[in-house]
């Protein structure tokens, strides 16, 4: 292939030009002392201290960090075991199962939300109905008893919400590695000894690990940055940060959300450039090993 | 390995949560407040056809941007080779991981009316231009969302392409643009297609980007569906229903391109 | 065979500072089946990258028809390939791979009102059909023509290539390993397949490969190349009998090659004796390869041999036994319908015609010692030749990028 000439390296300059330009005029106003958003009144670090003393803020990004890393590490064990329970079904029901773990991968966010959204509010109706059902026998009132299983919207919902919706991401990232797998790879093992449980730990598992931490990371960073499924499933109880960021960008522009931006900026690129680092290091150990 | 089961939890998790819901979603559609079976959802959805209509239109001008811009960019990376490539494309994934929320109100940042980029105009002398709430800004917002989403797509097929294929072409006679014609981009379509389904539904079914560079002027059906489960018209059996339109119509048009994408690499031929 | 049809001269190639071909010069004739041979790294496929136009010699000359072709685009030449592992394309079916080049509209040169005026021309539907299934026929595929590309065998896939490429009717075929993923079987057809297209269709293949017995059994001429230098140009006949080399006497056959001198035409001395031999033209006690063919010697009882040595290793091989014998230190491959144990002491007779006598180069005693020689020896080197592949290919991924 011919290399690229001039005009078509200026046309991917601007393109990149145009995916950046917003964010870095972002990071420039977080340092600004003035709450107008186009005049330079100075440098100062108020927003960042302002942002770090906003409460709403800190308690929406332990719950964002609680609910991601919940559901992440729970994803990622339910959803490498269903891969392989996947990969080792008959070709009906696995492309059945397939297809319905794709429904959330495909659908719109906004329909995911409202349609666990109808779920919870069902779910907790019926149930404060069969509670209240319980509660008028005449055993329960003869025996002093009160049940109430009903429930709202909170921490719980949201974070089966974000389980659903991680789970197929890693499904999606362990199957391929499952297909590469020599399926007399776990047999030798067994055939030099080792039970099922050890083959699978000691030869199975490690094949399919850079599928698992792949999908585990994907996982993680679309459970961060969810805002829409959150928002719907989460109720008026707990909040995320998208979903604080949300209302305050609702309400006004506000250069403590510029302040966030900027730490956030930092954060993902600082995770990207240890993935892409690791992945350099991974890729170096591979052509050594191939050239020994 | 092989053990089925330990699929099992899972799969009734599935049920539960993903299959449950969406059932919940149809019976809502079609049962009134009072739980009775109607058909008056749909019909009066009808009030809200220019807002279908205003979504698909803006949802695809989007989609149609994104191609525009997406393709040469990705074919041009796909052509870069090294360091260079891979730096390139953490550029591009960067935008995609950073919350989207912000990356939106980077622009409500920059073009309010007294914002930057009008003050930027003003400072070189020009009159200021009223970009936010509009259907214009709407647009320049799913684009700048999604496009990265049309990128990674597209070169990820063409950087995939073997070579050899692409010299057996010139070998057999076909010029740069023939080659690009009748191999490259019949051979990257596959491509073309995830892209845009990752654009388009995000895009018509958005509310937070019509809320925030629209105004919540034009009403997008993202903003008419959250109205109807948390919002002031309170009625979930409409929003169902209204829901259930647009996955249909949705999944529809994505079959059709699907099928349509099948017969372009010949009708690209003839 | 005809005229000449393609000259390099002195052509040079380099890769990040690395010499890959070093001062080729080769002339090709018109109808000719030329086969460029030689071990992975040799240049081989470089070369023939050259004549196709999908690289350009750093220094160096690449003529077609006396005319200067260096910077000529592949599309522009008159010249097809058929690539290694076939690169066709996979969003066609076969009728469309093959009619690929018929579609792609020519520009063409037309007297019109006095004044030439080039225009594109586009060939009617209705030839194309034509030319399609005439060559489909060619290469026995008719009724294939709507099959997808993934829904064929290896040898079918191999065909629509060769296909594809013949029917823009090319001067040249150039054939880049064009066997090289079929099993041996299909291969053993396909060289005789090969050879009766060449045949019909009446012009020039250029053939790369590293399998001696293929660039043997299909060849008017072979080039044997290593290191990116040509180091025999000759008919298969001339090749085999008269190597110039010890790399070329190992290339190709089983070759034993002694040390030996010269004492005076016709007599050359080894292990401290005689022997009458049908060369000349050498200097007077001049070292020398001497080449020893393992078909070309006689087993005699050890009082009549001319050499004395033991038996060290027998192995049955169907049509004959290969048994190695020592002669004093030195392992001889030697051929044999007779079977002789191991550890017998034998004697051997060489006809004065079984002697082949090389100057001596830079393969001198790198080759020719069958002390290594073991059952495996043939699996060994099919082993070689998986690697030799991964290594063409890698080397053509760079080829793809180096422009």
């Amino acid at each position: 292939m011919k290399k690229n000439g001039v005009l078509s390296r200026l046309f991917v300059a601007v393109m990149f030009l145009f995916l950046y330009a917003p964010i870095f005029v972002l990071i420039v106003f977080s340092f600004n002392d003035s709450k107008s958003n186009a005049v330079w009144g100075g440098f100062t670090l108020d927003w960042y201290r302002e942002l770090l003393g906003n409460r709403t803020v800190l308690s929406a990004l332990q719950t964002t960090l609680e609910v991601s890393i919940l559901a992440t590490i729970i994803a990622t064990v339910v959803g490498t075991a269903a891969a392989i329970g996947f990969s080792s079904m008959k070709r009906r029901p696995r492309n059945l199962c397939l297809t319905v773990n794709n429904i959330p991968l495909t659908n719109a966010d906004i329909i995911t939300g409202v349609s666990m959204m109808l779920l919870f509010v069902f779910a907790g109706q019926v149930l404060a109905d069969f509670s209240g059902w319980l509660n008028a026998q005449e055993w329960a009132v003869n025996a002093n008893l009160w049940f109430d299983f009903s429930f709202n919207l909170g921490f719980i919902t949201l974070l089966i919400a974000h389980i659903t919706f991680d789970i197929p991401y890693v499904i999606v990232s362990v199957l391929p590695k499952l297909h590469q797998l020599d399926p007399n790879l776990a047999e030798a093992a067994m055939d030099l000894g080792a039970t099922r449980w050890t083959a699978f730990r000691k030869v199975v598992l490690p094949e399919l690990m850079p599928g698992i931490v792949n999908g585990l990371l994907i996982a993680f960073t679309m459970s961060i940055d969810d805002f829409v499924i959150s928002y719907f499933t989460a109720g008026s109880q707990a909040s995320t940060l998208s979903m604080v960021v949300y209302s305050m960008v609702r309400r006004r522009v506000s250069p403590e959300i510029n302040a966030l931006s900027t730490l956030m900026f930092v954060a993902v690129l600082l995770l990207l450039v240890i993935i892409n680092l690791r992945q350099a290091r991974q890729d170096a150990r591979r052509q050594a090993a191939l050239r020994r | 390995m092989r053990n089925k089961w330990i699929a099992a939890p899972y799969v009734g998790w599935m049920a539960l949560f993903v299959v449950a819901p969406l059932i919940l979603v149809v019976v809502y559609a079609l049962t009134a407040r009072d739980g009775a079976f109607t058909l008056d959802n749909f019909s009066n959805m009808l009030q809200y056809a220019p807002v279908f209509g205003r979504s698909f239109l803006l949802a695809g001008i989007a989609t149609v941007v994104c191609i525009l811009l997406g393709y040469p960019m990705a074919y041009f990376l796909a052509r870069e080779r090294g360091r260079l490539q891979s730096m390139a494309m953490l550029l591009i994934m960067l935008p995609m991981w950073m919350n989207f929320l912000l990356r939106t109100y980077s622009w409500q940042f920059l073009l309010e009316r007294n914002g930057f980029f009008n003050t930027l105009l003003a400072t070189i002398g020009l009159p200021k231009l009223d970009i936010i709430n509009t259907s214009g800004a709407v647009v320049l917002g799913m684009v700048y969302n999604f496009l990265p989403f049309m990128v990674l797509p597209i070169f990820s097929v063409i950087v995939k392409i073997d070579p050899r294929i692409i010299e057996a072409a010139q070998d057999l006679g076909a010029n740069s643009i023939q080659v690009f014609r009748r191999v490259t981009f019949p051979l990257s379509l596959p491509g073309v297609l995830s892209g845009v389904t990752m654009v388009f539904i995000p895009s018509v079914s958005t509310f937070v980007i019509s809320r925030l560079l629209g105004g919540g002027k034009s009403l997008l059906l993202g903003d008419l569906i959250e109205m109807q489960f948390l919002g002031s018209a309170y009625n979930p059996h409409l929003g169902s229903a209204i829901s259930l339109v647009m996955m249909v119509i949705v999944l529809i048009s994505m079959g059709l391109m699907n099928r349509f994408g099948e017969g372009e690499g010949k009708a690209v031929l003839l | 065979m005809g005229k000449e049809l393609i000259r390099l001269v002195d052509c040079c190639m380099s890769y990040d500072g690395e010499q890959v071909l070093d001062h080729i010069n080769l002339y090709i004739n018109d109808r000719e089946f030329l086969t460029l041979l030689g071990p992975s790294g040799c240049g081989k496929t470089t070369t023939l990258r050259i004549i196709g136009g999908f690289t350009t010699p750093v220094s160096g000359e690449v003529l077609f028809d006396g005319r200067r072709m260096n910077d000529i685009p592949p599309h522009q030449r008159q010249v097809n390939t058929v690539f290694q592992r076939y690169a066709l394309f996979p969003h066609l079916d076969v009728f469309e791979n093959v009619a690929f080049g018929l579609r792609i509209p020519k520009v063409v040169e037309e007297e019109r009102n006095g004044r030439t005026v080039r225009r594109k021309k586009k060939l009617p539907e209705k030839e194309i059909q034509e030319r399609v299934l005439e060559m489909l026929e060619v290469v026995s595929l008719k009724g294939f023509e709507h099959r997808r590309i993934t829904e064929l065998s290896g040898g079918q896939q191999q065909r629509v290539a060769i296909a594809r490429a013949l029917v823009n009717r090319p001067k040249v075929l150039l054939l880049d390993e064009p066997l090289g993923a079929l099993d041996l079987k299909l291969r053993k057809d396909m060289q005789i397949e090969l050879k009766r297209i060449q045949q019909q269709v009446g012009i020039t293949f250029i053939y790369v490969t590293h399998d001696q017995e293929e660039a043997l059994t299909m060849s008017d001429t072979i080039v044997v190349m290593d290191k990116g230098t040509i180091q025999q140009i000759g008919t298969p006949e001339d090749i085999y009998n008269e190597p110039k080399n010890a790399f070329v006497a190992d290339f190709i056959g089983e070759s034993n090659i002694i040390d030996g001198v010269m004492v005076r035409d016709r007599v050359v001395k080894m292990y401290g004796r005689e022997f009458a031999c049908l060369d000349g033209g050498f200097a007077e006690n001049e070292p020398v390869d001497v080449v020893i063919r393992p078909e070309d010697i006689d087993i005699v009882p050890p009082e009549e041999g001319q050499l004395v040595g033991t038996v060290t290793n027998v192995t049955f091989k169907g049509m004959q036994y290969d048994i190695i014998v020592d002669f004093k230190g030195f392992k001889w491959l030697i051929q044999t319908t007779d079977h002789s144990p191991e550890g017998r002491h034998i004697g051997v007779k060489i006809d004065p015609d079984g002697f082949h006598i090389m100057k001596k180069s830079q393969y001198s005693g790198m080759f020719g010692d069958y002390s290594s020689y073991s059952e495996e020896y043939e699996e060994l080197s099919d082993a070689d030749a998986l690697d030799e592949e991964d290594d063409g290919e890698a080397a053509r991924r760079e080829d793809g990028y180096a422009e």
